[in-house]
């Protein structure tokens, strides 16, 4: 029998609620960290995720806890990323627990992403621990939210402990919950090995790390183990648990528990997130259930904004996808922006997030085009295409039928911005579908929404239009049929490709405008005119002229003194190194982006 | 044998009120520290002495250089002749502020040795003349001109602001006309540029001025209306009556030999551009200025396109063999657009490419 005294959990809680603060206390509690070597927030240690107080990627901590009970407890508190793009990271998580600790603020209540990611667990077959969070705050309202929980997530909740993580209250009431109430792992440790995959990284000195739930049996240094899916073999080097800050190759691990295996692993492809470990002399019958692959539903191209970078962007996102499996990307040429590389993301945040690692982590300047969704296109033929880059959009003739894909998004807002929230989904062409009062004051509004209208700007124009209260998550419903047109921008009479972009014909006009009127505040005026043309096909749908300059000129050169306008020459051949060169006309790269932000 | 010649710029860094556009270098007038700094330009005069050198041109620039005595002025321009080969005919320019001279004193500058006067005019307009902080007014500016007409200058010139606050072409074309009126034979008309750290450098007057296409229509006016008067436009700013072309100015845009004397003065000389340090005290005190180099193999392709163009000339394709296939390639489409004109040999600027010139010169040389 697996150890009774350990509890495998999770925390789930919308973006600010406070889930790693909740992690920070219990790593304190359990004295995993002495005080003094708290950071805040530990378990996010990238940082971007402290920054932006999300987490990005699941880790794994052991803990130890002496109970009420005065036995002794091992606990291994699995982190899990709040937003809905980490689903498929949150529900690998999941299944290497045994429960879920709930996190909802006080004094906003249950979040869309609360609701997403309890769903997730409930699925899951987890047991789940609400606690309500921030209770120090002025605005607290324990009760109506203990109801909300009750009402809308139908678990119950007037027994969840009333905390504050900031302030240290009430933090050992949730490590009694957690003993409680989350069921001890069960599992064979006499069956053969057979642990799942949830996580894993590359270290440069120790290859591959595994992260693993030992599901079945043991696994010990010197074993061989054997990766199901891919069938590789390898002999197990390191076994054991994450601490706060280090691994502790403990040299063993049986069922019940989650560790990370080492076994000189060199390459990240031969370790399938979600693959069965077993032991090769010795394997089990069949695989655990793995995950459903994930697929990316956001491409946007990315290039080095100086071309001789090309180089150190791949290199930079080969070693991203090294710890983040679920990013793709492969060589694509523009002719606007010259080599670069059409990169696949879960979602917009994803997106976000890889974008801004590129240029913090690896110090790389680098210039996206507007992010596209995958489109079915049925050509006259009969083939099937999806179709991930304008670029790529086939001639219309040959299109038989377009479709896009869809999502169900759930909003959750304040009810006085109900109206606001609905013209705004009106606009992105959305399908209400019905609303649900969470309590007096908050609703629910579900909606079909085009995945193409939400990938630009969707949530920063919602969260400004309700002063950023509403909270927002989406899933994937399919494709439907839909009247797609390929919109290409002209700079001067000739298609820059990396400003092409797939959009409905009823948005087309609109968005052509808004995008010249952009283009032409963001293109200096130069030597020559520059006219700006949206079309479609060949048909010109929107037109602005950035004209020609009227003065450049230093007017005096007193005294013989040059070297002002040696200067300034010189300073006009660097500035000219940050533009395109497109024909005869320059670009700078901020034009590229500025098409990205249209509502701002 | 080969004769060498320069042109040797004296900066006379003392002005008695410092202009709001102004960031050349100057320092309050003192009688003392002029004397000083005068003793000073000697002596430097001496050690860049080479008696097989003519001086074409010698100039007076500032500051406010009519604030020499006639006798430091002539002292000076002395110890040119003493020091090189002074030319009979060379052109000896005075900058002048037009409240600080008078019949009188024009007229001893003329007798020891200053042929040409350069009138600090920029406005006929008072309103004009008040924004700029000038202490002058239009009419004292009128009577300078005729004061040195009337002390024997024959080679008058007088500089002109344009793109001041509500300047509109009538306004323009009424100081233009007046300054014409009078028996000048040169105009420089500079566009009013906001210089860094200036007392302009900032949003209320940059608020006020004219915007891109307004001073751009202004200049182009300018070109226009000085060319009906006579004044042929031969550089970026400068207008003049043919034969009187600014002599010494056009070394600096042909590349020739100068020499620069006094704080901040800068020089093309032997092969080398230097810049004197700008430290009155340092100046006056050591024996020989100190300078600092800043390009030491000057004239190079690019600098001496860019200087070449500024000139109403231009820049002759078959000065630099090598580059003129990539020259040709370039000129087209500029003068599809009207910015240069070829005539087989001479690349030269119109005035709307004047207008642009840093532009067309970065599109033609790099």
């Amino acid at each position: 029998m697996a150890n009774q005294k350990i509890r495998n959990f999770c925390i789930i809680a919308h973006i600010d609620h406070g889930k790693s603060t909740l992690a920070d206390r219990i790593l304190e509690k359990t004295e995993t960290v002495a005080v003094r070597d708290m950071e805040d927030q530990l378990l996010d240690n990238m940082d971007i995720e402290r920054e932006r107080g999300i987490t990005i990627k699941a880790r794994a901590v052991r803990l130890k806890y002496t109970a009420k009970d005065g036995e002794d407890y091992i606990f291994n508190l699995i982190d899990t990323p709040g937003h809905v793009d980490f689903n498929y990271e949150v529900s690998r998580s999941l299944v290497a627990c045994e429960g879920a600790i709930l996190v909802v603020d006080a004094s906003q209540g249950i979040e869309a992403q609360t609701l997403a990611n309890t769903y997730l667990a409930i699925e899951n077959d987890l047991e789940v621990v609400p606690v309500v969070n921030k209770i120090d705050l002025p605005s607290a309202d324990p009760e109506r939210v203990c109801n909300e929980v009750e009402n809308v997530i139908g678990i119950p909740a007037m027994e969840a402990p009333r905390i504050s993580a900031k302030m240290g209250i009430n933090i050992e009431d949730v490590l009694e919950k957690i003993v409680t109430d989350i069921p001890a792992p069960s599992g064979d440790t006499e069956k053969p090995l057979k642990a799942l995959i949830f996580d894993s990284y590359y270290d440069s000195y120790k290859g591959v790390i595994i992260y693993v739930r030992i599901k079945e049996g043991r696994v010990k240094i010197g074993d061989n183990i054997r990766l199901m899916a891919t069938g590789a073999v390898f002999t197990v080097v390191e076994a054991g648990f994450m601490d706060a800050d280090k691994l502790v190759n403990n040299g063993s691990l049986e069922a019940g528990e989650v560790g990370y295996i080492s076994a000189s692993i060199k390459s990240i492809g031969d370790t399938r997130v979600g693959d069965t470990v077993t032991n090769n002399d010795n394997p089990c019958d069949e695989a655990l259930e793995g995950y459903r692959k994930v697929n990316p539903m956001v491409f946007s191209g990315i290039y080095p904004s100086d071309g001789a970078k090309y180089g150190d962007l791949r290199e930079a996102l080969e070693k991203l996808q090294l710890n983040d499996a679920s990013l793709s990307f492969e060589p694509e040429t523009s002719v606007a922006l010259g080599f670069g590389f059409r990169c696949g993301f879960l979602g917009l945040l994803h997106m976000e997030i890889i974008q801004e690692r590129l240029e913090r982590e690896y110090n790389l300047d680098i210039i996206t085009t507007a992010p596209s969704v995958i489109y079915k296109v049925t050509l006259t033929s009969g083939e099937v295409q999806y179709i991930d880059n304008p670029t790529n959009y086939p001639d219309p003739a040959l299109i038989q039928t377009a479709e896009e894909p869809m999502v169900k998004a759930d909003i959750l807002a304040p009810s006085e911005f109900v109206g606001n929230i609905m013209e705004l989904c009106q606009d992105r062409r959305g399908i209400f579908k019905d609303m649900q009062y969470l309590d007096d004051t908050r609703v629910n509004l579900h909606y079909e929404l085009p995945l193409n209208e939400i990938v630009y700007d969707f949530f920063d124009v919602l969260k400004s239009r309700t002063r950023g209260y509403a909270s927002f998550d989406y899933e994937m419903l399919g494709y439907v049929p839909s009247k797609l047109v390929k919109l290409d921008i002209l700079l001067n009479g000739d298609i820059v490709d990396a400003l092409s972009f797939i959009i409905h014909t009823d948005k087309a006009y609109g968005r052509a405008r808004k995008i010249a009127e952009k283009l032409k505040e963001n293109i200096p005026r130069q030597l020559f005119e520059v006219p700006i043309q949206a079309a479609i096909g060949g048909k010109v749908i929107a037109r602005e002229t950035v004209k020609a300059m009227r003065k450049d000129v230093l007017a005096k050169c007193y005294g013989g003194d040059i070297t002002r306008k040696k200067k300034l020459l010189e300073k006009q051949k660097e500035g000219k190194k940050r533009m395109r060169q497109l024909g005869t006309v320059e670009v700078p790269q901020e034009a590229f982006m500025s098409v990205l932000k249209l509502d701002s | 044998m080969i004769t060498k010649d320069t042109g040797i710029y004296i900066h006379v860094p003392f002005c008695a009120k410092k202009c709001a556009y102004c960031d050349f270098y100057s320092e309050p007038y003192r009688k003392n520290t002029v004397e000083n700094y005068v003793s000073a330009v000697l002596r430097n005069i001496k050690a860049y002495s080479d008696k097989s050198c003519i001086a074409d041109t010698v100039y007076f620039g500032g500051g406010t250089p009519s604030l020499l005595m006639p006798e430091q002025v002539r002292t000076i321009i002395q110890e040119v002749g003493n020091n090189f080969i002074l030319s009979e005919n060379a052109e000896i320019t005075l900058e002048t502020n037009p409240n600080t001279v008078d019949l009188k004193k024009l007229s001893a500058y003329r007798k020891n040795g200053v042929n040409r006067i350069s009138i600090g005019v920029q406005s006929m307009i008072d309103t004009e003349l008040k924004f700029l902080g000038r202490m002058h007014s239009a009419e004292r500016a009128e009577k300078a001109v005729i004061d040195a007409y009337n002390a024997g200058f024959e080679n008058i010139s007088c500089d002109v602001m344009i793109a001041l606050p509500e300047q509109s072409a009538e306004s323009l074309l009424y100081t233009i006309e007046r300054i014409t009126a009078l028996p000048v034979k040169h105009i420089s008309g500079y566009i009013l540029k906001i210089e860094h750290g200036t007392p302009f450098d900032c949003d209320m007057i940059k608020n006020i001025l004219p915007d891109d296409d307004k001073t751009a229509d202004l200049y182009i006016k300018m070109v226009d209306f000085l060319k009906n008067k006579g004044f042929l436009q031969y550089e970026v700013s400068n207008f003049a009556v043919k034969g009187y072309e600014s002599r010494h100015n056009c070394r600096y845009w042909k590349c020739l030999d100068y020499i620069g004397i006094g704080t901040s003065a800068h020089s093309c000389h032997n092969g080398k551009r230097f810049a004197v340090d700008r430290n009155m005290n340092d100046f006056i005190e050591s024996p020989v200025q100190k300078i600092t180099i800043t390009d030491d193999n000057p004239c190079g392709f690019e600098e001496y396109a860019m200087l070449r163009l500024r000139l109403a000339e231009g820049l002759n394709v078959n000065d630099f063999p090598e580059h003129k296939n990539s020259l040709l390639k370039k000129i087209p489409v500029l003068i599809q657009s009207g910015y240069i004109n070829y005539d087989g040999n001479y690349i030269s600027l119109t005035p709307s490419g004047f207008l642009v010139s840093n532009s067309v010169i970065e599109y033609l040389v790099f």
